[in-house]
C-alpha cells in the first residue's frame, strides 16, 4: 500500500520543500512537520546578507501559517524536537510521546560549530538562526568593533556587512589560506583579496587562544599573543549535521545521514538538505552539501520518492552556491577537488571579474566566478553534460574574446 | 503557457538559466533576460523546475 502518513522532521527550507513537493505529487495523506525552532520555516541566506545591512530587514519567512495549514494541509509542531527514531515500529520519538509514520523525511539540517569555553559570554555569537541574526544585527546597530572567527562564506559575509556600515572588522582564520576546502588554495587566496581591498583586517594562520571579558566580550587573544578589542565576536567555523537524535536508530551515520542515490536511508526513510550525505551519480561519490539549491531540490526528490516509492528517481546534481562579499558576487559550481585550477579570465590582482576552471583528469569538474554571473551557469551546464577540459577551456576563451571585443 | 519574472524579487542568481538555458540567460550586467516569454514545446518540465528552483520565487507560469 502506498504511504498515507508522511512525517517531516525539520521545519526549514528542506522540510517545507518536502511538504510542498509531496502535495504537488498528488499525496493526499496526512503531513506532520516537526521543527525545533519556534519560527515558521524561514530563509537563511539573507541572514548574513540583507539582514545585516543598515536598512530595516524584511522577515525571511517563506509562507504564512495559514498557507501551511490550510493550503498545504500540514500539521505543524513547532518548538518540538525529535529525540529518537524507532524504525521497527515506524515511530519518531518526541520526548515522551511518539509519532507514527509510514514515510519519513529527515530534514534536520546542521548546527553552527561553537568555540569551546565561551558559554555565557555576552557578545559572542554564531550565525545560523534568525535569533542569531537578530542578535548580530543589534550589535552592529550599536557600532560594535567586530571580530569574525573563521574566514568561511558566512564569516566573510558578516565582515562585509560590518564594513558596509563603516565598522572596524578583523577576521581571524586558523588556516594559512581561507576557503581552501571549499574552493581550493589558489582561489581561496583570490577571494581573500576582497577583504584586503575593503579594509577588513584578515589574519590567516593564527588561532584564537581565548576570548576575555567580564560577563561580556572585551577582547580576543590570538595564538600569537596579539589581543584585539571587540564588542562583537561572530564565530563562523562551520556546521555539524544534526544527527544526534538518530544515534542508536540503526541508520548509517557518517558526517550526515547516509543515503543512496534515491536519498533513501532506510525502510520508508529519506533525508534531504544539510543533514543528508548521499551518493551523487554525476560525480560517482558520496557528498554532503550545505547549499540552498541542493537542499531545496533534494527535499523535493526525497518527498516524491517517499510517497511514491515505486517510481523513485535518483538525485544527481552539479553543486552550486553563491556568496555576496562587499560589492562582489562569488559563485561556484561543481566540486573543488581538482588536479588543476586555471584562471581563464581576469587578473585577480587588478580585475573585479575573475573566472577560474577546475580540472580532474580530462574533465571539467568545477568553475568559480567573481562577478561572472553571465557565464557561471553555462559552465554548470557543461559540467552537467560531462564536458571535456579542452572544450571548456575553448568555450571560456571564446567568451573572453567576445567580451574583449565588445 | 507564459513565463514572467518579478524584477523586484529576481537577484540574478541564474539557477533558472542552468535548468532551462533556452529561455533564461543572465546578461553581462548580471540581470536576467527572458529569451522568450512562451514555454517552448517540450520544455514545460524544465521551466517548472526553474520556477521551483528560483530561491527568490521570482518566476511565474501562467495562462496568457
Ligand atoms: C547565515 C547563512 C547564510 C547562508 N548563505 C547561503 C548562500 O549564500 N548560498 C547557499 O547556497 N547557501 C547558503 N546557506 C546554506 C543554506 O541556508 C542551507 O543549505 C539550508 O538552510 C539548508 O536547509 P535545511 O532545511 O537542510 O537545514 P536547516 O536550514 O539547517 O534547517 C533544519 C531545521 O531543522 C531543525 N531541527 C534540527 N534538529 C531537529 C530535531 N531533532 N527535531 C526537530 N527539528 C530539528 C532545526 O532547528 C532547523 O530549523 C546559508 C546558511 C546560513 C546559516
Ligand atoms: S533563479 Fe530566480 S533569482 Fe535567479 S536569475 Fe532566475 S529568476 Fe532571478
Amino acid at each position: 500500500m502506498s504511504p498515507q502518513n508522511l512525517v517531516v522532521i525539520g521545519a526549514s527550507l528542506a522540510g517545507l520543500r518536502a511538504a510542498e513537493a509531496a502535495r504537488k505529487a498528488g499525496f493526499s495523506g496526512t503531513i506532520t512537520m516537526v521543527g525545533a525552532e519556534h519560527h515558521l520555516p524561514y530563509d537563511r541566506p539573507p541572514l548574513s546578507k540583507a539582514y545585516l545591512d543598515g536598512v530595516e530587514p524584511k522577515a525571511p519567512y517563506f509562507r504564512t501559517e495559514e498557507k501551511l495549514r490550510d493550503d498545504l494541509g500540514v500539521e505543524l509542531l513547532l518548538g518540538a524536537s525529535a529525540t529518537g527514531l524507532d524504525t521497527a515500529n515506524k515511530q519518531v520519538l518526541l520526548g515522551e510521546s511518539r509519532l507514527d509514520y509510514d514515510a519519513l523525511v529527515i530534514a534536520t539540517g546542521a548546527t553552527a560549530r561553537r568555540l569551546p569555553g565561551v558559554a555565557g559570554l555576552a557578545g559572542v555569537h554564531t550565525l545560523r538562526t534568525l535569533d542569531d541574526a537578530m542578535a548580530v544585527r543589534g550589535a552592529l546597530d550599536a557600532g560594535a568593533r567586530t571580530v569574525v572567527v573563521g574566514c568561511g562564506f558566512i564569516g566573510s559575509e558578516v565582515a562585509s556587512g560590518a564594513r558596509k556600515r563603516g565598522l572596524e572588522v578583523t577576521v581571524v582564520e586558523a588556516q594559512p589560506t581561507p576557503l581552501a576546502r571549499a574552493v581550493g588554495d589558489e582561489m581561496g587566496r583570490v577571494c581573500a583579496k576582497l577583504h584586503h581591498r575593503h579594509g577588513t583586517d584578515l589574519r590567516c594562520g593564527v588561532g584564537v587562544e581565548r576570548i576575555e571579558g567580564e560577563g561580556r566580550v572585551e577582547r580576543v587573544v590570538l595564538s600569537d599573543g596579539t589581543a584585539i578589542d571587540a564588542d562583537l565576536v561572530v564565530v563562523g567555523i562551520g556546521a555539524e549535521p544534526n544527527t544526534e537524535w538518530l544515534a542508536g536508530s540503526g541508520l548509517a551515520l557518517d558526517d550526515g545521514v547516509v543515503c543512496d542515490e534515491y536519498l533513501c536511508a532506510g525502510d520508508g526513510i529519506y533525508a534531504a538538505g544539510d543533514v543528508a550525505r548521499w551518493h551523487n551519480p554525476l560525480f560517482d561519490r558520496a557528498m554532503r552539501l550545505e547549499h540552498w539549491t541542493s537542499a531545496a531540490e533534494q527535499a523535493a526528490v526525497a518527498a516524491r520518492n517517499a510517497v511514491h516509492p515505486a517510481e523513485a528517481k535518483p538525485y544527481r546534481t552539479v553543486p552550486y552556491f553563491w556568496s555576496d562579499w562587499y560589492d562582489s558576487r562569488i559563485q561556484f559550481v561543481g566540486i573543488p577537488a581538482a588536479e588543476e585550477v586555471r584562471i581563464v579570465e581576469g587578473d585577480p590582482a587588478r580585475d573585479r571579474r575573475v573566472v577560474a576552471l577546475y580540472r580532474e583528469g580530462d574533465r571539467l569538474v568545477g568553475a568559480l566566478t567573481i562577478n561572472g554571473q553571465n557565464v557561471i551557469m553555462k559552465f554548470r551546464g557543461l559540467i552537467m553534460k560531462g564536458a571535456s577540459w579542452a572544450d571548456a577551456v575553448a568555450f571560456a576563451e571564446q567568451r573572453r574574446a567576445v567580451a574583449a571585443s565588445a | 503557457m507564459k513565463i514572467s519574472v518579478d524584477r523586484s524579487k529576481c537577484t540574478g542568481l541564474g539557477i533558472c538559466e542552468s535548468l532551462a538555458p533556452d529561455v533564461f540567460e543572465i546578461d553581462d550586467d548580471g540581470d536576467l533576460v527572458l529569451k522568450t516569454d512562451e514555454v517552448p514545446p517540450g520544455q514545460l518540465a524544465d521551466i517548472e523546475a526553474a520556477v521551483d528552483g528560483c530561491p527568490t520565487e521570482a518566476l511565474r507560469l501562467h495562462q496568457d
